[in-house]
């Protein structure tokens, strides 16, 4: 009886320190364990130590392959990137719980409820937060159509498509665009993100850049068209492939994975199929939108250039440009370094990401050497 | 939260419990395990109010501000736009999806439920009697993400038949019209929600059916009773609060499941048409809350989702408040 309730008391007071102990975990951003404290030279290639980051699940897959592949050259390195989306991200990144944030459009510089994000994270970190474009998720318009291997679609015709205007797979307008192609007469499905994401945001934007007419709903996170909604890419996505005559916006690796149709896009100099080069042709055609390192991108989504590939997002790494803590710097920038390099660039082209094209790497690898 | 009140009522006995006759001589109180013992139940049970009391206020707290900013009828309207300066969102279209997928589950789950607890109690031999219960309850244990799973990709195209007729046979009746949604409907919601919380409803009315007091069967049957009757005469009456907890717990499951719901429903594009059919597409409130958690980034955005999350909150417990009456009231006849 005694041995019982001693070993009861010791149960609750087990529960209760691990609780404890859950709650003081919070802090992640901790010192960079095993970083040699002070004395370290940050010209290191291989620096140890834990890197946290966390956002766009845009970037998932790319930046999951880039950990990997540093981690197998820096032994004493960890990276932990945490999905959540790029709100959240960017949330934790002004929190200060987070090295980097990941983000699918750069930091606003405009007010939103109330509050300048680029500001903002400009207070956090006591210098100017650069947006470093990294992983370009091409959009992938995805479709399933039996007998249609080769579908061409004009951003017209892809707005009407989306905001119900076209409802039938054999419209005038899209036989119109594919000659030779016999359309079946079935109603076309359209599936959208039901939950708020950069591929909806950039989609969008890319419709009411390119067809102002057919799409005159504002570009946002939220979709404004017409259609069914379903969770995530891979919602959509396999909503697509269990419904004939399905049709989504979805990054390109779910298109590949699901095995679904790919429309090309003739954005008025022919049709363009989506491949790695094209995309970074239309990526290469972006102006650059900050000032110096910092590299936000204005894609041209109307681009008329032959051979881009137009639907597309860009993924940013957000940083401050000058680190709070030297160690942590040093291994953000071996980090980035390694994502920029041309080798890692290249091997995210077969999980469906394409590579920075050789302008913008070039200027991106300069903006992460200057990072303090 | 069902087990609120009952903690709730185990504090405030708990003070009462030691008879005054034992006080008098420290047998009853002053020993220290005692006075821990009753330390650790009361401090339990204050720890369960406090805790609820603090979700109730946390959610109003973040929800007050962006209500008070929401330029649309909280309670009525059907937009959902959260961030801007001119937020306007309301939950009418997570209301009627949240309660009307809830009622057809129940509408399922409750009379098969009750079945299968006769069935094993009542009818089935005893070596199947007990595999079958625990088959049951093994439903249960099956992790909410493998029914949504399942229903996505296995369950939907056995069940889109059965959609299909009733459309076709009983397509005038505005509740059976035809939509364009062709994933997950209201309806498909409403069934896999019923497997759901079928063992609920079966696990809890089996216990209350076993134990009818053999006087009353053997009565029953001693005057002349055949099987069927002598259960309408004595094993459901002496049951019925217990089905009643139970289908009140599995409503409460029901209007709160995230994970499954959030896999199936095909949520439907900003301002579509208003439709009285099952077969359309919409969102309940957890699936709304949880789709969108990710990009919560600004208090007002979050407020307003966690307004939603206060309706359901109030909504399972006038659910639940009201099974309790219920219960309460059913019990003085049954016994």
């Amino acid at each position: 009886m005694k041995a019982q309730r001693a070993g009861l008391l010791a149960g609750v007071a087990m529960i209760g320190s691990l609780a404890l102990a859950a709650c003081g975990s919070d802090d992640n951003t901790g010192s960079a364990d095993g970083a040699p404290a002070g004395s370290s030279s940050p010209s290191s290639t291989c620096p140890t130590g834990t890197l946290n980051a966390e956002g766009s699940s845009a970037q998932k897959n790319a930046i999951e392959e880039a950990i990997a592949s540093f981690q197998d050259t820096c032994s004493g390195a960890t990276v932990n990137y945490n999905p959540t989306g790029s709100g959240a991200g960017i949330k934790q990144f002004l929190a200060g719980q987070v090295d980097f944030a990941g983000s699918d459009s750069a930091l606003r510089t405009t007010p939103k409820d109330g509050a300048v994000e680029a500001q903002q994270a400009q207070q956090y970190c006591g210098s100017p937060a650069w947006n470093l474009p990294m992983v370009t998720g091409p959009i992938a318009i995805s479709y399933n159509l039996k007998g249609v291997d080769k579908l061409v679609l004009t951003p017209e015709v892809i707005a009407n498509i989306f905001n119900g205007k076209v409802t039938t797979w054999n419209d005038p307008s899209i036989a119109k665009v594919n000659a030779g192609v016999t359309l079946p007469s079935e109603p076309i499905k359209v599936f959208f993100r039901s939950d708020e994401s950069g591929t909806t945001e950039n989609f969008t934007k890319y419709l009411n850049a390119a067809a102002p007419k057919a799409w005159t709903a504002q570009p946002g996170k939220g979709w404004t068209g017409k259609g069914e909604g379903k969770e995530k890419s891979s919602g959509v996505a396999g909503a697509v492939k269990d419904t004939e005559g399905g049709i989504t916006y979805a990054e390109w690796s779910y298109a590949k994975d699901n095995k679904l149709g790919i429309a090309q896009v003739d954005n008025g100099a022919g049709p363009v199929a989506l491949s790695g080069e094209s995309v970074g042709k239309a990526v290469a055609a972006a102006k650059q939108d900050g000032q110096g390192n910092d590299l936000r991108l204005k894609l041209d989504y109307a681009t008329k250039e032959a051979g881009a590939y137009p639907v597309l997002l860009v993924t940013y790494e957000v940083v401050c440009s000058h680190g709070k803590d030297p160690a942590k710097t040093a291994l953000t920038k071996a980090f980035l370094e390694h994502f920029a390099s041309a080798q890692t660039q290249k091997s995210l082209e077969d999980i469906g990401y394409a590579p920075l094209p050789d302008e913008v790497r070039t200027k991106v690898a300069a903006a992460i050497a200057a990072l303090t | 939260m069902s087990r609120l009140p009952a903690a709730a009522s185990a504090a405030t006995d708990a003070p009462s419990a030691p008879a005054p006759s034992l006080s008098g001589d420290r047998a009853g109180t002053g020993r220290y395990g005692d006075r821990v013992f009753r330390g650790l139940a009361g401090g339990s049970g204050i720890l369960v109010v406090a805790l609820v009391t603090l979700v109730g206020v946390f959610l109003l707290w973040q929800a007050v501000p962006a209500l008070a900013r929401d330029e649309a009828s909280f309670l009525t309207s059907r937009e959902w736009s959260v961030s801007g300066a001119h937020p306007r969102f309301g939950i009418l279209e997570l209301l009627w999806t949240t309660v009307t997928a809830s009622v057809i589950a129940m509408a399922i789950a409750l009379p098969v439920g009750v079945c299968v607890a006769l069935f094993i109690t009542q009818y089935a031999p005893r070596w199947l009697a007990k595999p079958a219960a625990g088959l049951v309850d093994l439903l249960a244990a099956v992790p909410s993400i493998i029914y949504g799973l399942w229903g996505v990709t296995a369950f939907r195209p056995a069940e889109q038949p059965l959609e299909d007729l009733l459309a076709d046979k009983l397509g005038w009746f505005p509740l059976f019209s035809r939509t364009g949604i062709s994933g997950g409907t209201i309806f498909f919601i409403g069934i896999v929600l019923a497997i759901m919380v079928l063992p609920i409803v079966t696990a809890l009315s089996r216990e209350v059916f076993a134990q009818t007091p053999r006087a009353h069967v053997e009565g029953a049957l001693a005057l002349g009773a055949t099987h069927w009757e002598m259960i309408r005469t004595t094993v459901l009456p002496f049951g019925r609060p217990g089905v009643i907890s139970a289908a009140m717990l599995a409503l409460g499951r029901a209007l709160g499941e995230t994970i499954a719901v959030t896999f199936i429903v095909s949520t439907l594009a900003p301002g579509s048409q208003w439709s009285w059919s099952l077969f359309n597409g919409g969102e309940t409130f957890a699936s709304r809350i949880a789709n969108n958690a990710a990009e919560f980034d600004s208090p007002q955005k979050t407020g307003a989702f966690i307004s939603a999350g206060l309706v359901l909150f109030v909504l399972t417990f006038v659910v639940n408040a009201v099974a309790r009456v219920v219960i309460e009231r059913r019990k003085a006849f049954s016994e």
